[in-house]
Order: structure tokens, then sequence, then C-alpha cells
């Protein structure tokens, strides 16, 4: 599996990729190999159900709402590129990049770009605010089914309430970021890529 | 430590105890003639007079320090400690012409430590702490190690470099015992020093936890070359003690002493369930329990630190879930005030007995050498681990914060006590080693302690900022959790959080059980938690400002159940009683307790269920040994159900509105749609089973012929099974695709009125299957049964092979009776085979329920299996009745 993933990707691809997402060589083919893997139509493309077929995912709560942050708006497939665009959310952020030349492009595993990504998983209607709606349904699927709708309208209540500073009943990504500002989400939002 | 002296310390203690019981006892008594009415008994009372008036005296210090905040901001509290402590000293050996007042090490041993060490392991954040626990082994293991031996070789060719003074009787064996006692971190000046520092949590629980931790090894060590020395030098060989006895005598102190510590957490817990009547004393059990556990683990002198620190974070969990909120208040006071005012007084005795120019000689070349060589060695031992650490850690850990690391390692009493604790006989340059020790403590706690804030700040080094854990925090946190684990299945990357989750999971379904109390083991919920925490506090606040009616919006709390319908009080209840109105009168509280059956049955609806756990990965073994998967499983299947029926709803609006009508082709290939996700985790839950593979994908195939099969009523019941969701959760959706018979959950309240857990578990099961058979229409029924038995059969094949797993599978509740479990045991997997006959067993059920026990205990069962084909909404039901036969 490996030789072929390695001879599939071309190295300036490789290089793209690594410019672009900031992954190391041995780790694009490593997850190349993996994308391949799950790439059962070997098309060079993921669906949805590709996705859908890993285990794990079908029991994780927030599963099918991570799955579509996959997936570019409006389509179904998802390349090799955009595959790795997004995993790069997850990179942990290293020494050296914390202190680059800030007017180059945002990196994707900036702590904004992770908390979008957190906070787009929850604004399905892309309207930048989470609203009442739209955090019941995530707390919905977090709960177990003991917790009554009430309460977790109250739990939702206040969860807004805390959070809202304008007025607007709904949570924008700068009060989503405000509320987190005291997270560490650099580690809470990283995992460890094998080299 | 190395304290071979505890028990005369004891039996001094003892002794003065006796002493002091037994003058007034003769007074009294008959034979002592009255001829004064008052008389001078200063000898009587002299030892604990003495030691209220140091301890008095150091806690009025400790106010007149903080009268200037100017001064403490600055100056750690442990340095003006150290200094008070030096002029008073001063002021005794000018007055009595001679040093007294020592910190004595049997004294600091079994008093002063062991409430400090308690104190940290039991306020220890233990998420933090055991998500690094290998950087902190490894610092406080391999550090100190690296330490000792570093320290002491080198020390030892400046002596052999005719570098100091002559005076210094000491060979190799000497130093390396020296360098072990003063290379450990020390954990009392650490916490004294970071606590003000305010660093980053990480980096504060990697320093303390190493000088935690490196007890052990300075215990093995300082026995081992203690007697080395003893032995003499010319006895020594290589092969006397040979590396393996080193190994197996270090693992022996730290794991034994762990161990110890673990026994009676598990005690501490265990008993703490049992005083709900005498809450009066649950805060005793604690302070005495982690008490005798270090006393135990001293007696068999294993490392004492170890067992204390590991009792403290083991227990915390459990008692803080078992006592009453009050005792967990005192609990916290008391075990803050005993850790606060042992510390303040081992640092003042440090300075007092500093003073004592007895014990000492002063070599310039040794104290000068030790200073720089355990500076210089902590650095490099630091450097040099942290890069081999940083290969492995999430977020490595930067050049500042090894900076800090190498330079807050600080060294304190225990050195101290244990240097004291030589032997001048067999120890020969004691006197120097004595004035090196405190010199090197002095200078790591008063100087390193003072320049270390300064330090931290021009590094920049992130600092900690404590604040209150918002319902945000902790909702978002939890996503972050589901979101990693999902990403890491994508990648096929196995987390470290592996080991944790199985630990959580062992500690759910075996621990928490035994050792919590049952109305505190349901209501475990941590959003729920942060939750109602956040509304007390403004419920206090709220009428801290007098009950203004202006803040009641705020505390509109809708039918707050929390922990309160177990313990005693709560603002809540009220809260709840007066709704958003302003009766907050404190008079009331107290007359909550007579509700509690009705405030359980409230609970018991709310926070049976609780968070998922987020899944970091799964293994064929995974439950196979020791933790079965039934309340995993349920999770997981429930987690699952709600997966698919999403995705099908999406795949229906989606496609089913673009194109109306219904063309077999495309119903088929929706059907292998639905069918293959399902596959991937019948295979898993096959192999999580440990069944043959073959059998798996023979399931798989009739799986997926039947699904094809039933290709129709497959989707029309998805869409009624999506609409009824939606119409409970009042959501938009397509309402007119399916004109299904809906189904209306039974109301939550017919069951609260039963208070199901107390009534008879045959009426329950009576009561569930005839309401099944009621509601649920047959094509409903059987379309159920199509899609769920499906999945359980994957996971369960009929046939006697497979019957434990099979049992625990599908019925937790059996597994609390295991001898009536076997004589269930068939008809339950007949059951299975036949699913369409179960709806006749569910009603013929109702006429032999009460039969005999056997039969009891089957009521649930097939109330189950009811349940699960009835309707995904009725899940909590289904969750009840498990619960309700565990009560």
């Amino acid at each position: 599996m490996g030789s072929r993933a390695s001879t599939l990707l071309r190295d300036e691809e490789i290089e793209e990729i690594k410019k672009e997402t900031g992954f190391s060589h041995s780790q694009i083919t490593r997850l190349y190999s993996r994308f391949t893997s799950l790439d059962k139509g070997e098309n060079g493309t993921l669906s949805r159900e590709d996705f859908q077929r890993i285990p794990e995912l079908a029991i994780n709560p927030l599963g099918d709402r991570i799955i579509n942050a996959f997936f570019p708006e409006g389509e179904d497939q998802v390349n090799f590129r955009g595959f790795m665009r997004t995993l790069a959310h997850f990179r942990p952020i290293e020494d050296n990049e914390k202190s680059k030349d800030q007017n180059g492009p945002e990196p994707l595993n900036s702590r904004s770009n992770k908390l979008h990504f957190a906070f787009r998983l929850y604004d399905l209607d892309k309207d930048d605010k989470i609203s009442r709606d739209e955090l019941l349904q995530v707390l919905r699927m977090m709960v177990g089914v003991n917790i009554s709708d009430e309460q977790l309208g109250s739990i939702a209540d206040r969860t807004i309430q805390e959070a809202d500073q304008d007025g607007d009943s709904a949570i924008s990504f700068a009060e989503f970021v405000k509320v987190l500002e005291k997270v560490d989400v650099e580690q809470k939002m990283s995992i460890r890529f094998l080299h | 430590m190395g304290r071979g002296g505890a028990t005369e310390a004891a039996r001094e203690v003892g002794a003065a105890g006796r002493r002091g019981h037994a003058a007034p006892g003769g007074l009294s008594g008959p034979a002592a003639p009255r001829t004064e009415l008052l008389r001078w008994q200063w000898r009587e009372v002299q030892a604990p007079c003495l030691v209220a008036a140091w301890i008095l005296v150091a806690s009025l210090a400790k106010i007149v320090f903080h009268l200037s905040r100017k001064v403490t901001s600055i100056v750690p509290e442990s340095c003006l400690l150290i200094l008070l402590g030096l002029g008073l000293g001063g002021i005794v050996l000018a007055v009595a012409k001679k040093a007294e007042y020592q910190l004595e090490p049997n004294m600091f041993f079994l008093f002063l430590l062991p409430p400090i060490v308690l104190d940290s392991g039991y306020f220890m954040p233990s998420r933090l702490f055991f998500d690094n626990i290998g950087a902190i082994l490894t610092y406080a293991v391999v550090g100190t190690l690296w330490n000792s031996f570093a320290t002491g070789t080198a020390l030892w060719g400046l002596h052999r470099a005719g570098l100091m003074d002559p005076g210094v009787e000491a060979g190799l064996m000497d130093f390396l015992l020296f360098g072990s006692l003063i290379s450990a971190v020390d954990p009392v000046a650490v916490l004294a020093v970071f606590e003000e520092v305010h660093v980053n949590e990480t980096l504060f629980i990697i320093v303390f936890g190493e000088s935690l931790l490196n007890d052990a090894v300075t215990v093995v060590l300082y026995k081992v070359f203690n007697s080395f020395v003893e032995l003499g030098p010319a006895h020594i060989h290589a092969t006397d003690y040979p590396l393996h006895l080193f190994l197996s005598s270090f693992f022996l102190v730290s794991l034994g002493g762990t161990a110890v510590g673990l026994l009676f957490a598990f005690l501490l817990a265990l008993i703490t369930r049992f005083t709900k009547r005498v809450r009066i004393i649950e805060p005793l059990f604690v302070f005495l329990l982690a008490y005798v556990a270090y006393l135990a683990a001293e007696m068999v002198s294993l490392s004492a630190i170890l067992a204390v620190t590991f009792c403290g974070i083991c227990c915390k969990k459990y008692v803080e879930a078992n006592i009453s909120q009050k005792s967990r208040t005192t609990v916290k006071y008391t075990m803050k005030t005993l850790a606060s005012s042992s510390e303040t007084i081992i640092f003042m005795f440090l300075g007092i007995s500093a003073v004592d120019t007895s014990k000492w000689t002063w070599d310039t070349a040794l104290v000068l050498g030790t200073l720089f060589f355990i500076l210089l060695f902590r650095a490099v031992g630091v450097v040099l681990q942290t890069y081999v650490l940083n290969r492995f850690r999430l977020i490595p850990l930067d050049r500042i914060d090894q900076v800090v690391m190498s330079y807050g390692g600080l060294r304190g009493a225990v050195a101290f006590a244990l240097v004291i604790l030589l032997d001048r006989e067999k120890v020969k340059a004691k006197d120097y080693f004595v004035a090196t020790t405190i010199v090197v403590v002095f200078f790591t706690v008063i100087v390193q302690g003072l320049t270390i804030k300064p330090l931290v700040t021009w590094l920049k080094v992130k600092r900690s900022d404590h604040h209150k854990p918002t319902l945000n925090e902790e909702l978002h946190e939890h996503a972050f959790d589901h979101i990693l684990a999902a990403v890491e299945d994508i990648v096929g990357h196995h987390g470290y959080h592996y080991w944790r989750d199985k630990w959580e999971q062992f500690d759910k379904k075996y621990l928490s059980q035994l050792l919590m109390r049952k109305s505190a083991y349901r209501l475990r919920d941590e959003i729920w938690d942060v939750y109602y925490k956040l509304n007390i506090r403004d419920a206090i606040s709220f009428v801290d400002q007098g009950g203004h009616v202006h803040s009641a919006a705020k505390l509109a709390l809708p039918s707050m159940p929390s922990r309160t319908s177990m313990s005693e009080s709560s603002v809540t209840n009220l809260l709840r009683e007066s709704g958003s109105g302003a009766c907050l009168d404190l008079q009331v509280i107290d007359t909550v307790r007579s509700r509690r059956d009705k405030e359980d049955a409230a609970m018991h609806h709310v926070l049976r269920g609780s968070l998922y756990k987020p899944r970091r990965r799964y293994k064929a073994s995974y439950s196979r040994h020791f933790i079965s998967p039934d309340k995993q499983e349920r999770q997981d299947k429930e987690i699952f159900r709600q997966n698919m029926k999403r995705r099908l709803e999406t795949f229906k609006s989606t496609k089913h509105n673009v194109c109306s009508s219904k063309s077999k082709a495309r119903l088929k290939e929706k059907g292998r749609k639905k069918a293959s996700p399902s596959q991937a985790p019948a295979l898993f839950l096959a192999l999580r089973f440990g069944l043959p593979r073959d059998a798996v994908s023979e399931e798989e195939e009739s799986d997926s012929s039947e699904t094809e099969k039933e290709d129709d009523e497959g989707i029309v019941f998805v869409a009624r099974a999506t609409d009824e969701v939606l119409q409970g959760k009042t959501a938009p959706g397509s309402l007119d695709v399916c004109p299904s018979p809906c189904i209306i959950p039974p109301s939550p309240t017919l069951a609260e009125k039963e208070l199901p857990w107390k009534g008879d578990q045959a009426d329950l099961a009576v009561y569930v299957s005839s309401e099944t058979t009621k509601i649920v229409p047959v094509d409903m029924q059987k379309a159920w049964n199509q899609s769920i038995s499906s999945l359980e059969s994957i996971a369960s094949p009929p046939g006697t092979e497979s019957g434990p797993q099979h049992r625990r599978f599908a019925c937790p509740v059996l597994e609390e009776q295991p001898q009536s479990a076997s004589q269930v045991m068939p008809e339950q997997s007949s059951c299975f085979q036949f699913p369409s006959h179960v709806s006749k067993s569910g009603r013929s059920q109702s006429d032999s329920s009460p039969d005999g026990p056997e039969q009891q205990e089957l009521q649930p069962l097939m109330a189950t299996e009811e349940q699960g084909r009835m309707a995904p909404s009725v899940e909590p039901r289904w969750l009840m009745f498990n619960r309700a036969s565990h009560l």
C-alpha cells in the first residue's frame, strides 16, 4: 500500500501540500496511504460514504458534522488536497511557526482557524451565528437521551446568555472566540500526527 | 524516607501525651493533698503549650506579612518565614545561650509533611496530572537519578582534586549519599514558591508532580548509599549491590507506596459511602485514613509521600461525591489550614535551626561546588530529558519552559531533615553536609524564590489565569474532544487518550458503582455540574444582593434538579419552588429534605444519562477481558441509531424531494447505501465480541440482502422514525412525506408518578409490555424488528456458544444475579432467534409475569427488547428500566 501511495503522489503535489498545510513529507505520504485505503471507489476522491464506513465515526455523536466539515460547500467529493487541508487544522502549532512572519497567509492550524472549524460545526446555516436552535441540536447530539428538552433548553439559554455580548441571543464568531479565550485551544484542538 | 528513628518520635510524643494526661489525673486523685488553690504547672503543659505558641507566632507573623501587599507581592512568604525563623532563632540563642527548638526530622516526617502532601494530592488537578504523567515520571525518576549521581560524583572529583578542606573526610559513597539527598526537588518549597508565581498549569504540574514523585527515588538512593556508608568503604564491591537489586528495591518502594495509597483510597471511598447518617464525622475519615496510609507506608519503609499523594488523588472523586456539601467544605478548609500551618512552621523552623552553629562546619569549596553543580546538572538534565520528551509531546516544552523548570528545582526541608538524620559516627563529614544543605536550601528558597517571579515575567512565560468555569468552555471542550476523536479515527492513528478512556469505562462500570452512593452515582454529568454550580453561584449572589427582583430574571432556573436532592440543602430547590419569584427566604432551605422522593423522581429522569463519552479508539480485545460492553454498547447503539437516522434524513431531504417518483432502482441503491455503513460497525462489534470473522460476513450478507428485500418498508420506516423524532424535537422537517401513525412517547410524568424504581418490578414489566403492544402498530414494529434486530443479531448471533457475551450485550440487568442468569439464558436467546415471536411473548408476558423470581428477572429483559424495538424516542425509558432493576 505504501509504495503504491508514493507512486501515485507526484513530488510537486507533495511540495504544494507541504507548503499549504505544513505537513512533512513523510506525514503526507502516510496520510495519502490512509486516504487511498479509505477511498473504496478508487477514484482519487472520498465521498461521504467513504467516511461513514469508518466504524468509530458511526458512534461519534458529532461524527456527521465532522464528516461534513471535510466537504466544500455543495460538493459530494473531497480530493486529497482538500482532505489534507481539513486535517491541517489539527496539526499542533510548532515552535518555528510562532515566530513566522505575520504578513503571509494565516496557517491553517492557527488558533483562529481551529476555533473556526469548531464554530462551523455548530453553525449549520452559515450565517456566522450560532442560534439557540443550532446550539440545541448540537447539545442534543452530545448528551444522552435522558436529559429532557426543557433542561437542554435551559442549558442552551444559559450558554448563549453567557457568551452573548450584543444581545442578539446568538453567538457570533467573535463572541465564540471571546468566550474561549482562556482555553488552551492550541492544545485541545491538536492531535499528534505520526512522522 | 529512610527514617529509621521515626518510631522513636512517635514514642516521644506518646510519652509526652501520657505525661500531659497523667498529670491532671494524679492531681485530682484522692492522694493529692490540696494545699494551694493555684499551682504553677508549666512542666505538665510545656510541650503542647510550646507547640501552640509556635503555631501562634507563625500565624501572627503571616498576618503581619500580609499587611503589606507590596512586600508579599515581591518576596515569597517562604522567604519571609525563613528570615523570621532566623531572627527568632537568634533571639532564643541570645537569651538561652544555646540553640533550642530545632526542626526535628521525626517531627517533620510524622506531623508536618503529611498534611502538605495530602493537600497537594487531594487537590491535584487529576486530569492534568495524568495527561502529563509521562513527563512527570521521567523527570522524577531519570532526572533525580541523574542529579544524584552527577552531583555526588562531581563533588567527589572536587574532593579528590584537593580543593576541599582536608577536614572533609568523605569517600565516594559519602558524596553519593549527600548527592542523593541534596538533589531531590522538594514539594514543600516548590509549592510555596510556585503557587505565588502562577505559571501555566502544564509547567506547574510538571515541576510539582516531579517534586512529589521523586520521593521514591530519593528514599531508595538514600537507603542504599546509607547502608554502603555504614558498611564502610573497604567492604563495598560492585557486586555487593547489583543493579537489579537496586532496581527491584526502587520498584518495590515506589509501587508499594502507590499500592498502599490506592488501598487506603479505596477504603476511604468505601467508608464514606456509608456515612449518610453520621455526616459529622465524614471529614474525620478523610484525614484519618490518609494519615494511616502515610504511617502504614512509613512503617514498612515504602514511599509514604507517594502513598498519601495517590490516596488523595484517587479518593477525591468518590469521596466528594459521597460526602455532603458541608463536609466537603470542611475537608477543604481543614486541609488547607493544616497544610498552610505546616508549611509555615517548616519554613520558620528551617530558619531557627540554621542558627545552631554547633551543628555546622563550613567549607567554602564544598558549599560553592554543591551550589554550582546542582544548578548545572539540573539544567543539563532538564534540557536532555526535554529533548527526548518533546519527540512524544503534543505541545513541546520550549526553551523558556525549560529555563523555568531548571530554575524551579528548589530544595527544602526534606533535604534538611534527611541530612540531620545522618549518623555522625558513620558519616564523618556530616557537619559539613549539614552546613552545605542549609546553604543550598536557603539559597534555593530565598534567592531563587525571590528571583523566579521577575524571571517568569521577564521571559514572558505563559501564566495561568484562574477563572471560574463557564458553561461555554465546558460545552465546547466536550465538542473538541469529540472532534479530536473523530479526526483521529479518520486519520487512522490512535491517540494517547486510549488508556484514559479505558480507565473511565472501567471506573464508570465498576469503581463508581462500588464506591459511590447510588444517589450520587446517578447524578454524574459534567456539563450539568457546571451548570448547577453556576446557578448556585448566581443564587448566592442573588441572596447577597438582598433578593432584588431585577436579577431574578437571570435566575429563572426551570426545573433544576440537582445534587441537592440527595444532599440536604439547596438554594435551587427554593428557586424551583418559587419559580423566578424573589422568595429566597433562607429559613426555607432546611425544610427541603422531606421531599426527597419527589426530588429523586425528578432527578432520575434528568440525570440518569450523561454526556456521550468520546471514543478514541477500539481494539478487538477492548471489551473482552475485563470491561463488559453493555453500558458502552448502549451508548454506541444509541449514537449509531441517531446518526443513521440523521443521515437518512438528509439523504431523504436532498434526494427524495428532488425526484419525487419512487423508482425502484433508486430505492435499491439507497438500500445498499443504508446497508453499507452499517456493515462496518457490525464488523467491529463482532470483533469486539470475539466472533469468528466468517460468521460476521455471513451475517453481513444476510443483513444487506434483507435490507434490499425490504427496501420499501425500510425507507418508509425511516421516514416515520425521522418524522417522529422531528415532532418530538419540534424542529422543522418534512411532515407530509409519511402519513403513518406516529408514536406518542409515553409521558414521563406517568412514570414519575409510578416512582418506578421503588415500585414492584413485576408490575412495572406488565405496564411496559402492555403499553408497548398497544401503541406500536404492527407494521412499525416489524420495521423496527428488521432494522434493530439486524444490528443486534450481528453482534450476537444465535447459538449457545456466544451465551455469555450475548447476555451481557442485551441485558445488563442480569449481571447482578449470575445464577438466575443462567436459567434465563435459553429463553432469552430464543428471543433473538425468532424476533417475530416477540410481540406475542410480550403479550403473554403480562399474564405470566408475577410467577416467580426468575420470571421477574426476565421482565425487564423483555421490556428492554420491546423498548428497543419500539422507537428511539422511548430510549430514555429503556435506560430507565434498566436502572430500575438495578435499584
